[in-house]
């Protein structure tokens, strides 16, 4: 099965994303920052990451464009978790590389009617 | 599937309340400047609103999404910070507080405050946003009885694959919609040698034979819009065929063996009308288990066409003894889609039990890979494990002391038995100190709330205040952190209100028109101090004594220093306050204050100089649970003084207690003459006489709020770490003494209350003295008390 990187300050957040891929039968690893995320990632296999945007030390969109860069993340799906669903928000996430986005607030059958766009 | 939400919310509720302190606090630093604070505020309201969004607590999310909204405006910079925009900020923290405390089963949140705010947030915003409600259902659902369907063209940038985009999956996504055929094409695949596997040179054409509407197909492609071409065509179904058959065939495994091949009969249904196919592999094998014989496949079969029931059980009529057929006619398109679609959920239903066990065994051998940095444990979690900690401190204590003697028994070797033992120490040592720690928190908590505070009150006030906050990494133990929160509010309160002087009279006495208040946290011995230091006026002696004299604290001959004067404001039912304000003199004075201090084994002390401002001190033990002890003998029982009150400890010969004031025996320790109290005596101990007849006399002086007392005791034993039980929880509370412990023998031994004799040595010592002089005839005293 899949493993998936999970991104967000909020650990009620990153609790339900978790579980709710968990119960799928996903592998997750979670990350509290970008920065945590980055050294989490590095050396690392993941079949998808999902990150939120706003977070401390290094937002979402910094680290997306970052571990794009990783060799070994160039195909990777990358979605951004975002409460704005504004064209540039879109623009700002596809120029750091990332794959799509989930607008917030989204449900467990929500994001996972959504992940499998990118892994299955 | 669904999963229940309720579970995540007490985190969430955590977190928000988090976020509220830390969007006060930053609020109140604001400095149009600073660009990370304000990224700090704005962080922490988009994390509320989202998991308020998330979690069902619609009214949350909508109020926070407008406070956010205007942050964004100010972060960006296109609202410029003033003190009105920051107090409507800090409102509407109040009025999330407020919606949280409602969605936590508290009381109602105050609907016109939160009406009220909102429409002044509203008014600030500048750019009225459209808002963020999906823009959908612009594809008009084709109405009438016409069926529809689409035809998709979709070709995209040869370098799509790079973000991760992978077009099997989103044909893949389109299919969860409806039955679809994906034809695609490979006139642009170069010749191998120049083929580079990370460019896509394939485009496809989807027919999808169901009816959507056209965002549910855009949606689909949604993240590669710009990156592709998609051309798609609402076509009117050409429907020769009125009748859709859905068909479900799981074959036994053995079904190759018959020399049937399923691929074969679809294309024989192919031969009726429109088929889609739909392949469940759950139940596949992994590769190394793979039989090539048995097949572990079932389908789902859509066909739309106009042919009967029998001609399509015709095609499976060799195998409808090793298959489970089921044909049945969908009545209507949206009957189809909607067939598929619990259909669908039915089979990823039973993927998730048949993948069960398999995920389950990969996920019991994988290492655990989920780390976090903190977790949230349950404080009474945490006190259990304190006093287990604490009882295994005693069973070591009890350990060495059996060591200790069977070291003395003749022939023993307890070489190694006590190496084991001093290990065993150490390690316990430790144990119980990273336990502790486990306890202690950043004094920060209590001072977090001290900005705000300041803000309201100085705002009520009228007078210009700044708050320096310093020490605040200071850690403390968490219960003492809960207790000392409405102490130090008081306190703070009265150096506002009382302290400092309206800005008019500042200036007239020659000091900045801004008043300071410091808070000061820092580790001074076992203790934790906290100093709360403002410039006002200082407090009044004169004014005091007088209210003092007028309350009957103290008579008129009473000489006092400066200090006991001003000590006297910790007296009960003292309070200068001409005016009872609005916020401080409310009737519970600053005996409350040091009460409650008091009862945590801490102290508040007062310096002041008038005109120039007052400190208050604040002295606390660093934890409620451990002490480090003097143990001492008095008579036969052990008894343990406090470490940190003992000054010194002396031996007394008889000549230098000297007789003063008739009847009182004095000591002269270093320049000053202190009280002897005998703890015999206090305690109606035999032996009290005697001791006082010997040569010498063990003497311990202790101290407590800048007062000393000359403990009497028979004999000093050794300093040790002592677990405090309560008397109160286990017996009932004793005048003198502040709890007990056990000791390693087993026995239990008293902890003394210095501060409570101390008073009491006083109390006893003015009451022995009035007696003394009253009935010197009669009464025998020869003690010196």
């Amino acid at each position: 099965m899949a493993t998936i990187l999970v991104v967000d300050d909020s650990v009620s957040l990153r609790n339900m994303v978790t579980f709710t891929l968990k119960n799928e039968g996903f592998d997750v690893v979670e990350a509290g920052d970008g920065q945590e995320a980055l050294s989490k990632a590095k050396g690392a296999k993941f079949d998808l990451v999902l990150t939120d945007v706003n977070m401390p030390r290094m937002d979402g969109i910094t680290f997306c464009a970052a571990l794009r860069k990783e060799a070994a993340f160039k195909f990777t799906p990358i979605l951004i978790l975002t409460t704005e669903n504004s064209p540039e928000m879109k623009e700002k996430g596809k120029t750091a590389g990332a794959t799509g986005w989930l607008v917030k607030p989204f449900n467990p059958e929500k994001l996972l009617s959504t992940i499998k766009r990118v892994v299955r | 599937m669904s999963i229940d939400l309720s579970q995540f919310i007490a985190t969430f509720l955590e977190e928000s309340y988090e976020g509220i302190d830390i969007m006060e606090t930053s609020l109140l630093n604001l400095d149009s400047e600073d660009d990370e604070t304000i990224n700090v505020i704005f962080r922490a309201a988009h994390s509320i609103k989202g998991g308020a969004g998330t979690f069902g607590f619609d009214e949350v999310a909508n109020f926070t999404h407008v406070v956010e909204t205007l942050l964004e405006e100010v972060r960006s910079g296109k609202q410029n910070i003033t003190a009105d925009l920051v107090n409507l900020f800090l409102e509407s923290v109040d009025c999330i507080k407020g919606l949280l405390g409602a969605a936590q089963d508290g009381p109602q949140a105050d609907q016109q405050q939160i009406e009220d705010v909102k429409q002044r947030l509203e008014a600030f915003i500048v750019a009225s946003e459209p808002g963020d409600e999906n823009v959908e259902q612009n594809a008009e659902s084709p109405s009438g009885n016409k069926k529809y369907c689409w035809k998709i063209n979709f070709s995209a940038n040869p370098e799509i694959l790079e973000n991760g985009h992978e077009p099997a999956l989103m044909f893949a996504a389109l299919a969860d919609i409806g039955p679809l055929k994906v034809v695609a094409d490979t006139s642009s695949l170069p010749p191998l040698a120049e083929y580079d596997p990370q460019l896509l040179y394939l485009s496809w054409r989807i027919d999808c034979t169901f009816d959507c509407t056209e965002s549910q197909i855009k949606e689909v492609f949604e993240w590669v819009e710009d990156e592709c071409t998609l051309e798609m065509n609402q076509v009117e179904f050409e429907q020769r065929a009125s009748r859709t058959w859905q068909i479900n065939f799981v074959p036994n495994q053995e079904l190759l063996s018959t020399g049937n091949e399923p691929a074969l009969m679809f294309s024989a249904l192919a031969q009726l009308g429109d088929l889609a196919v739909k392949a469940h592999t759950e139940k596949l094998l992994s590769l190394d288990d793979q039989q090539p014989d048995l097949l572990n496949i079932s389908w789902q079969l859509t066909l739309v066409s106009d042919c009967e029931k029998a001609e399509i059980a015709d095609i499976f009529e060799w195998v409808d003894d090793l298959c489970e057929l089921q044909i049945s006619e969908l009545a209507s398109t949206a009957e189809q889609q909607q067939a598929l679609g619990t259909d669908t959920q039915n089979s990823d239903q039973d993927a998730t039990e048949s993948t069960k066990d398999s995920s389950d065994k990969a996920k019991a051998s994988k290492s655990k890979a989920v780390e976090s940095s903190s977790i949230r444990v349950d404080t009474d979690k945490i006190d259990s494990l304190i006093n287990r900690v604490g009882e295994l401190v005693i069973t070591q204590a009890m350990l060495g002391q059996v060591g200790d003697d069977l070291a003395d028994v003749a022939g023993v070797d307890t070489e190694r038995l006590q190496k084991g033992l001093e290990q065993l120490e150490r390690n316990t040592r430790d144990l119980q100190e990273d336990v502790m720690r486990v306890r202690m928190l950043p004094v920060s908590f209590v001072f977090n709330r001290f900005p705000r505070l300041v803000h309201d009150v100085s705002g009520k006030l009228s007078k210009k205040v700044q708050l320096i906050i310093t020490g605040e990494q200071t850690e403390i133990d968490k219960t003492v952190m809960e207790k000392i929160g409405d102490p130090m509010v008081h306190l703070v309160r009265n150096s506002l209100d009382h302290g400092l002087e309206e800005p008019a009279e500042r200036i007239a006495a020659g000091k900045p028109e801004l008043g300071t208040v410091k808070l000061n946290a820092y580790h001074q011995g076992g203790f934790v101090v906290i100093d709360i230091i403002d410039d006002g006026r200082g407090l009044n002696t004169e004014k005091i004594r007088a209210k003092a004299l007028e309350k009957g604290l103290i008579t008129a001959e009473q000489q006092l220093s400066e200090d006991e004067i001003n000590g006297l404001i910790f007296k009960p039912g003292f309070s200068t306050a001409d005016v009872v304000s609005d916020l401080s003199g409310r009737g519970v004075g600053l005996d409350v204050v040091i009460r409650n201090i008091e009862s945590l084994g801490g102290q508040v002390t007062v310096k002041s100089e008038a005109g120039k401002g007052s400190a208050f001190s604040i002295k606390l033990p660093l934890t409620l649970a451990i002490l480090e002890g003097q143990l001492v003998r008095v008579h036969e029982d052990t008894y343990v003084i406090p470490l940190v009150s003992i000054v010194e400890t002396i031996v007394v010969p008889k000549e230098a207690k000297n007789p003063i004031a008739g009847e009182q025996k004095l000591l002269h320790f270093r320049d000053e003459y202190i009280s002897h109290l005998d703890l015999k005596k206090l305690f109606h101990l035999p032996g009290a006489e005697s001791a006082a007849s010997t040569d010498t006399t063990l003497v311990a002086i202790v101290e407590n709020a800048g007062k000393k007392v000359g403990l009497v005791v028979d004999e000093l034993y050794g300093q040790q770490q002592v677990v405090i039980k309560s008397l109160e929880v286990n017996f009932k509370r004793v005048e003198g003494l502040s709890g007990a412990t056990i000791l390693g023998d087993g026995s239990v031994a008293l902890i003394l209350d210095v501060a409570g004799l101390i008073q009491r040595g006083l109390n006893f010592e003015v009451a022995s003295a009035v007696k003394s002089r009253n009935h010197l005839k009669n009464e025998r005293t020869q003690g010196y008390l």
